[in-house]
């Protein structure tokens, strides 16, 4: 099983990072939530899967026997809610740059830094 | 605006009212089965999208209750104040506390639990609510 | 109760703004009752853990190592009052500002420093984690502020390259969750001390890699220059305080107490990202005329510093640091929000456009000099003594050359604050007929005062801020 995981975590991280590196900011934006993808599988992965019972100790013991490790549902269901939040964000970030410029180019965003005209000293700004 | 379907906005009106009831019950059921706070917030979220979709994102961002940052802050507020009884009883913050309320004929179970679920439920509806209410009011100015 | 209290606090203020957004005037005094209540709690907490040592609880009543546990040692609070002090200050700035109040703005404030004191104060690496990300969403929430084109492009920089930190520091947390079974600090830390340090050592170093980036050291901090210089100056202010400096106390919580025991290499490498990061911070800001570039550059080159003290591993490295990291986020914020008022009155960031206030406002130049001088590390100010503990540590472990560029990069910084100085205060504003405008600065002045009158006390009264980073560095790793 775990070997499905790796692989699997692999493939993902390989493809997310092809999408970051993109020059298209929507694939850029996808790309870096499909490594946080896999990396929340590496979160669950990370707590051993060697058992499927609930976590649910039994009426009258006192120690949880063989049963699947709680934590990390938990530490990946808080990974993804964040994940969500920031792709929400970036993704509406994205429509509204490119809205504002005109273009989803990544090499055409120079608003913030505009090329030098003055030689060695860097350009005036108006703000 | 999208055209309007006018039997899909007859059935909204009814199934607006019956989603939100599901989802409470999936929030009230949650605390001994499968349910919860997320799960009946994202029921909740469904229903506003689907009224959007039927009535426009304003007329559904109307029908929540506050307003969508607001009604997420009262969520988030909810939650931490579930944490409180437990400070004030000497005990760590967010110790959660269970009492029976006895009302003679059946007695009401209740929880600090139940707070804190309300107020993720709230901050769900609210937030991803609120976010796709924004991306279908965006599409509809655009079109 | 009381160690959550800096976390809850700035929390509940963010939530009730949000709640009170008709309202301007509402929002406002809630916002400042908010600060005040922070700054106030921040102060109890050092009081407590100084008489009563280490502040602890676990939340919900879940026992560590099983729950999220929140501690509050002497680094922890301190850093928590130095905080809740510079963003009392930058509120206390804005209320001087011009521009116009926006619903958003003062939520996503208190959220950073929700965000900040919640990475402080807990003691569970994945809560770190949480909090880290608090900060970023509303650094990013303050960033977008505005919505032209300018200020959505450098957000999007911000966004995707902190991204890859985020993702890297995820990372790591899952596999030191793998190999260790633990994600409270101290459980980790006794899991390391069993554990062969080669085996623990690759995901530690990529941890450090990731926080390295939140911090904004020498190859990675291309996000910070990015971004810093299209916000108003008192938001970067509070961003100069808070976000780098949170990375730096992550850095040295983890290097310096609950994996102190790492190969000597990963120090050795630290110590050489360090001096990379100071000098090609200096270079950047040496380059530029803006003002807002240049101390976002300066922000870099300072960390640098900081960097240092972690890497030289010895309490006295540690204590150094810590000062020097309270005596930044104090004098750097001072920096911005004096050249905040160099904007409100000479109309420009840029020095090429700017002139003539020390014939105009001649106190001004004062607090800039106290605040320059204090960044330059010259006595008697706080920044002297910073440096004094760094390099004399650094010269004492024989890493003379680490000492040797701290000192050189001193006169490279020297030179940055010289040509605001000759720019913006003594040359003649450009425009002949330019005459300081009526603005109302009365708070921005009190503000600015207080935190030079800071510099200046601790710089001339050194020695119980030495003593007291003294004792937080030895508390570290478990006394060592």
């Amino acid at each position: 099983m775990i070997w499905v995981f790796a692989i699997v975590m692999g493939v993902a991280v390989a493809a997310g990072t092809y999408l970051a590196l993109s020059r298209d900011l929507f694939r850029m934006v996808v790309g870096l939530s499909v490594i946080g993808a896999a990396l929340n599988l590496l979160l669950f992965a990370a707590g051993r899967l060697d058992s499927t019972a609930p976590p649910i100790i039994r009426a009258g013991e006192q120690v949880l026997a063989h049963a699947a490790n709680p934590l990390p549902q938990a530490l990946a269901l808080t990974a993804i809610v964040i994940g969500f939040a920031l792709l929400c964000f970036s993704l509406v970030l994205v429509v509204r740059l490119m809205r504002a410029t005109g273009t989803d180019d990544a090499r055409a965003l120079r608003a913030a830094e505009p090329p030098s005209g003055e030689g060695v000293k860097p350009p005036l700004e108006d703000i | 605006m999208t055209p309007r379907a006018l039997m899909f906005e007859v059935a909204m009106r009814a199934l607006y009212p019956l989603l939100l009831a599901a989802s409470l019950w999936l929030l009230l059921r949650g605390h001994n089965a499968p349910g919860g706070g997320f799960v009946g917030g994202l029921v909740a979220v469904s229903a506003s999208a689907a009224y959007a979709i039927a009535f426009g994102a304003r007329r559904a961002r109307l029908r929540m209750p506050l307003g969508p940052p607001a009604l997420a802050a009262a969520g988030v507020l909810m939650a931490l104040a579930s944490g409180l009884p437990a400070a004030l009883l000497g005990l760590p913050f967010l110790t959660h506390l269970w009492t029976t309320l006895p009302l003679g004929v059946v007695d009401l179970p209740l929880s600090t639990v139940m707070l804190f679920d309300l107020g993720v439920y709230c901050c769900v509806w609210a937030a991803v609510g609120g976010y796709c209410l924004e991306l279908l009011g965006a599409q509809e100015h655009n079109t | 109760m009381l160690v959550l209290l800096p976390l809850l606090v700035p929390l509940t203020t963010a939530l009730a703004c949000v709640l009170a957004a008709p309202s301007p005037r509402l929002q406002l005094a809630l916002s400042w009752a908010g600060a005040l209540a922070l700054l106030g709690c921040a102060v109890a907490l050092l009081v407590q853990v100084e008489t009563g040592g280490t502040a602890r609880l676990a939340l919900g009543n879940w026992p560590p190592p099983f729950g999220i546990e929140f501690a509050a040692d002497r680094l922890s609070a301190a850093m928590v009052l130095v905080a809740a002090l510079m963003g009392a200050a930058a509120l206390g700035f804005q209320a001087a500002a011009a521009e116009s109040a926006h619903g958003a703005l003062l939520p996503l404030v208190h959220g950073l420093l929700a965000g900040a004191c919640g990475a402080l104060l807990t003691a569970d690496l994945f809560n770190l984690y949480v909090w880290f990300e608090l900060m970023l969403i509303c650094a990013l929430g303050l960033l977008v502020r505005g919505g032209t084109a300018r200020t959505l492009e450098a957000t999007l920089k911000y966004f995707a390259l902190n991204m890859v930190g985020t993702l890297l520091l995820l990372a790591a947390v899952a596999l030191l969750y793998g190999a260790t079974g633990h994600l409270n600090f101290g459980a980790l830390g006794a899991a390391a001390r069993q554990m062969d340090a080669a085996a623990l050592s690759p995901f530690v170093a990529l941890l450090v890699l990731a926080v390295l980036m939140k911090a904004g050291a020498f190859p990675l901090y291309a996000w910070l220059p990015a971004a810093y210089h299209t916000l108003p100056a008192p938001l970067l202010a509070l961003f100069a305080a808070l976000l780098t400096k949170v990375g730096v106390y992550a850095l040295l919580r983890l290097l310096g107490d609950v994996f102190a025991g790492s190969p000597a290499l990963l120090y050795q490498a630290l110590g050489w990202i360090a001096v990379l990061t100071m000098v090609s911070g200096v270079l950047g800001a040496a380059y530029h005329w803006d003002m807002r570039r240049i101390l976002a550059f300066h922000i870099v080159s300072q960390i640098g510093y900081m960097l240092l003290g972690i890497a030289l591993a010895s309490p006295a490295g540690s204590a150094g640091a810590m000062f020097y990291m309270w005596h930044n986020m104090v004098v750097k914020g001072a920096l911005i929000l004096i050249a905040a008022m160099v904007f409100r009155l000479a109309g420009h960031y840029d020095l090429r456009r700017v002139g003539g206030l020390y014939a105009a406002r001649p106190w001004l130049a004062t607090l800039f000099l106290i605040a320059a001088f204090a960044q330059v590390g010259i006595p008697p100010l706080s920044g002297f003594w910073g440096k004094l503990l760094l390099v004399r540590e650094s010269f004492a472990q024989g890493e003379a050359l680490w000492g040797a560029v701290a000192l050189g990069v001193g006169a490279l910084t020297l030179y940055s604050m010289a040509k605001i100085w000759l720019e913006a205060f003594w040359k003649p504003h450009p425009d002949p007929a330019w005459q300081p405008p009526r603005a109302r600065l009365a708070p921005a002045y009190a503000v600015t005062a207080t935190l030079a009158a800071l510099a200046l006390g601790v710089g001339v009264y050194p020695e119980p801020f030495i003593a007291f980073a003294g004792d937080a560095a030895q508390a570290l790793g478990g006394g060592r």
